[in-house]
């Protein structure tokens, strides 16, 4: 809990600012909205920072995004498909292509950077060329299955603020991530490995098995992702649906606290990451800033907190090495 | 060009510490143009950290270095640095070759002194001089040959031309023929006497005594950071230079009972490594038994133990309990094979991790409710081991970089006690671990043994092979050069196959190859 302070400071001060300055931003509708993306945003930020505790990284985490949530109204509303088929098919889909990344980096030990960044491009191309570039939609259909997404729970009580549905989802893999990395030997050992995977093998931890399975997990989060994407915004166009999530994931993910290195994640952290950085786009246009300053804005508080966190990294080292010795 | 036989370089009471503690000292020599100086001794006796201080890698803590200038004189030097050292005309030629693979055999001749006019390579002259410097090494190459391109043989040749080029006096050879074959090392030695024929002084290390023994004209040995003695051509032959290498007796330890009776736990058959060329191994070792490993650094030892525990893909059979082997080193850990590496800080420890979590790794699946890790637990048996392993400070949330590096490694070992290993491989059991820790890990080795776990360890330490092991299994260069119960073989003779010695006496007929082979195909 204790390095997830820095990231909560952020937290708390991007917040202070943006309803000091910005009118709208305690309103019930600012907020539910805020947690509408926040959950949809950490969803695909848990799958980044299970890579990236490995060590690895996903640049694909966007397009598959945008692979997944163009495929389901594609088959859905063109080709008519059940629903019941086409949400266990995507996801399948996904999954699959985790294991491909998760295979070739561990068994042809290509690069995670470069397999996923063929992958943003791969699947990319594949969702533009599937629909012929054409935007896909529900066309106003399918309301029940996008209430996955849209449905409210009222709070008693309390007005204009409804839980939106993509919450429980997000509890429920932040509960399950959160009890798999620090409670289960698959999490400890998926630890070991990321900080020191060669010491991993050596002590019979099957390494080659749990990094595969993070990037499978990483895959099938983002298409999972991208399915509450697409039933959220109703439509979308395969140029530009999920463009840069993934950068936005792998910062959520180092806000809150993982390692590019490997070794180091933080549930909690990485969803008040991914708060963070949703917060900060909404303040953006509350306070009146042109919105051609978002992408600015985002990466020089990504750069002021990773800096600060490791000053601070590095001064608590120095602490404890000097009790210790 | 420096006349025959005048005194180039003379150190006296040359020595070196680290963190107080001397890994060479009192080291008097004196090197002669014209001459080839060979630099023999075991692994550890500070051969390397000679070199390193005459090529101004490492600074000396104790003593001086004259060398002489121009007109002969010799004069006191500070070699803080390898620049100093080219200054002073004395270059070192790597055992692990610098050279850069994408630059041309020219461009790495004049790496970081590359001729200029008015800022912009003079590529012309740059290649003609490089020209003239490799016929100097008798290579005919073209200087615009990359040098990813070249053969081993070839590269160290063109190290050795761009130490010519430097205007090197005293040539440094750090195990040239190492990763020679046979025919490449002989050209290498001609180039050697070339240069001492040129007037210019050769050092160089080597393990190999048949070289040590055609080409040295002197022979320093060291042993355990010392000096044991410097042999002029003539005076000397392989059996001195031999007991001089080795020279102490041993403590006899208390004898273990004889394994003879026990049944076979580990048998390798026609074992061979897929990271390296190799001659296929085969033997065994018996349940409860200790087996040492012994050989010069290269001779393929931890590629026998990586290949047993699955590390690196390998060729041949290994039956644990007359069950194959297979599959990834997870799956023959979970059959009982344990592996503590040599390279600790790469494959052994999580240095940012606490000790509990370093130590509880091996058996905390098997310890485990429903795959949950009960914490409480983990922290119960790893104070246990804590306390058996002797392990300072007990404290299981200490950070495990804070601890000594014998410490660091009880760690290690301490992860697979719980587990009970039908089968313990070590790689340098105990390197870089003081005295005592190195007692404490021989105890606990002891003890696994006693209650059942065969050991297979492997160590460039004769002292500790001969401490330690019932049972010893000498390499040289891939293959296995004798095999003998720890009665009937001391230091001597160990040291005598691993060298590339030819078998002699009737104690190393029964146990050079031919056994081995025999036993191979029986099996």
């Amino acid at each position: 809990m204790k390095k997830n302070l820095g990231i909560l400071g952020i937290f708390l001060v991007v917040c202070v600012v943006a309803s000091v300055f910005g009118q709208n931003f305690l309103t019930g509708y600012n907020l539910m909205n805020l947690t509408q993306r926040t959950s949809l945003f950490a969803i695909i930020s848990l799958g980044a920072g299970l890579v990236i505790v490995t060590g690895g990284i996903d640049l694909s985490i966007g397009s598959v995004v945008c692979l997944a949530g163009i495929t389901t109204p594609w088959l859905l509303v063109e080709h008519g498909w059940s629903p019941w088929v086409v949400i266990p098919l995507v996801l399948a889909g996904s999954a699959l292509i985790g294991l491909f990344h998760g295979v070739l980096i561990t068994r042809l030990r290509l690069q995670p950077f470069l397999v996923t960044l063929c992958g943003l491009l791969l699947y990319r191309g594949i969702a533009r060329w599937m629909t012929s570039d054409q935007s896909q939609g529900f066309q106003g259909e399918f309301a029940g299955v996008r209430s996955i997404a849209l449905a409210k729970f009222p709070i008693p009580l309390v007005e204009n603020y409804q839980i939106p549905a993509t919450v429980i989802p997000l509890v429920v893999l932040a509960i399950v991530i959160g009890v798999f990395l620090h409670r289960t030997v698959w999490g400890r050992w998926l630890l070991a490995t990321g900080r020191n995977e060669s010491a991993a093998r050596y002590s019979g931890v099957p390494t080659a098995w749990l990094i595969t399975m993070a990037y499978v997990a990483c895959s099938l989060l983002s298409g999972f992702g991208g399915m509450l994407f697409i039933f959220d915004i109703g439509s979308a166009q395969p140029s530009d649906f999920g463009n840069f999530y993934e950068l936005y994931a792998i910062a959520a993910a180092v806000l809150g606290g993982c390692s590019l290195r490997g070794g180091e994640a933080s549930v909690f952290g990485i969803i008040l990451g991914a708060a963070t950085l949703q917060v900060l786009r909404t303040a953006i246009i509350l306070l009146g800033l042109s919105s051609q300053l978002e992408f600015a804005v985002i990466g020089a508080v990504l750069l002021i907190g990773v800096t600060a966190d490791e000053l601070v990294r590095r001064f608590s080292v120095r602490r404890i090495e000097r009790k210790q010795t | 060009m420096t006349n025959t036989h005048q005194e180039l370089l003379r150190c006296s009471g040359l020595g070196r510490r680290y963190a107080g503690v001397p890994a060479l000292s009192g080291i008097d020599l004196s090197i002669r143009g014209g001459e080839v100086l060979a630099i023999v001794g075991e692994n550890g006796a500070g051969k390397s950290t000679l070199l390193k201080m005459l090529s101004g890698v490492i600074a000396p803590s104790d003593g001086d270095i004259s060398v002489a200038d121009a007109d002969g004189v010799l004069r006191a030097v500070q070699l803080s640095s390898v620049r100093d050292a080219t200054r002073a005309g004395i270059a070192l030629v790597h055992q692990e070759l610098n050279l850069a693979e994408n630059l041309d055999i020219a461009g790495s001749i004049f790496l970081g002194r590359e001729p200029a006019r008015f800022g912009f390579l003079d590529l012309h002259s740059m290649q003609a001089s490089a020209r003239g410097w490799l016929a100097r090494v008798g290579l005919d190459l073209d200087p615009t040959t990359p040098c990813g391109a070249l053969a081993i043989a070839q590269r160290q040749l063109v190290e050795v031309a761009k130490a010519l080029s430097c205007n090197a006096r005293i040539l440094i050879l750090d195990e040239p023929t190492s990763s020679l074959s046979a025919r490449e090392a002989d050209r290498m030695l001609e180039i050697m006497s070339e240069l001492r024929a040129q007037g210019k002084a050769v050092v160089f290390v080597s393990h190999h005594l048949d070289e040590v023994l055609r080409i040295a004209d002197r022979v320093i040995v060291l042993r355990d950071g010392h000096c044991t003695g410097v042999l002029e051509r003539g005076a000397y032959d392989r059996d001195s230079i031999e007991r001089l290498m080795v020279g102490r007796s041993i403590e006899p330890t208390e004898q273990r009972a004889a394994r003879d009776s026990a049944s076979v736990r580990l048998r390798v058959s026609g074992l061979t490594s897929a990271h390296r060329r190799a001659h296929p191994v085969s033997f065994v070792v018996k349940t409860g038994e200790i087996v040492g490993l012994a050989g010069l650094v290269g001779a393929g030892r931890t590629e026998v133990l990586e290949a047993i525990a699955a590390i690196t893909p390998h060729g041949g059979q290994v039956h644990l309990d007359d069950v194959e082997l297979r599959g990834n080193t997870a799956a023959r850990v979970r059959r009982g094979v344990a592996i503590v590496p040599e390279d600790r800080a790469r494959n052994g420890i999580f240095a940012a991790s606490h000790v509990a979590m370093n130590m509880s790794l091996a058996w905390v699946d098997q310890n485990s409710r429903v795959r949950t890790v009960d914490t409480s637990a983990e922290r119960g048996v790893v104070g246990k081991l804590m306390e058996r392993m002797q392990l300072r400070p007990a404290e299981p949330d200490r950070l495990l970089h804070t601890l000594s590096g014998g410490n660091q490694q009880k760690s290690v070992i301490g992860r697979w006690i719980a587990v009970s290993p039908a089968l313990l491989l070590l790689d340098e059991p105990t390197r870089g671990v003081d005295v005592a820790a190195r007692a404490e890990i021989h105890a606990e080795i002891r003890r696994l043994a006693d209650s059942g776990t065969s050991v297979l360890f492997a160590s460039s330490d004769l002292e500790e092979v001969l401490m330690l092991a019932d049972r010893v299994i000498v390499m040289h260069e891939g293959s296995i050069a004798g095999e003998f119960t720890v009665q009937e073989v001391d230091e001597v003779a160990i040291m005598h196959l691993a060298t590339g010695g030819a078998p002699t006496g009737s104690r190393t007929q029964t146990a050079a190859r031919g056994k081995e082979h025999r036993r191979g195909t029986k099996l």
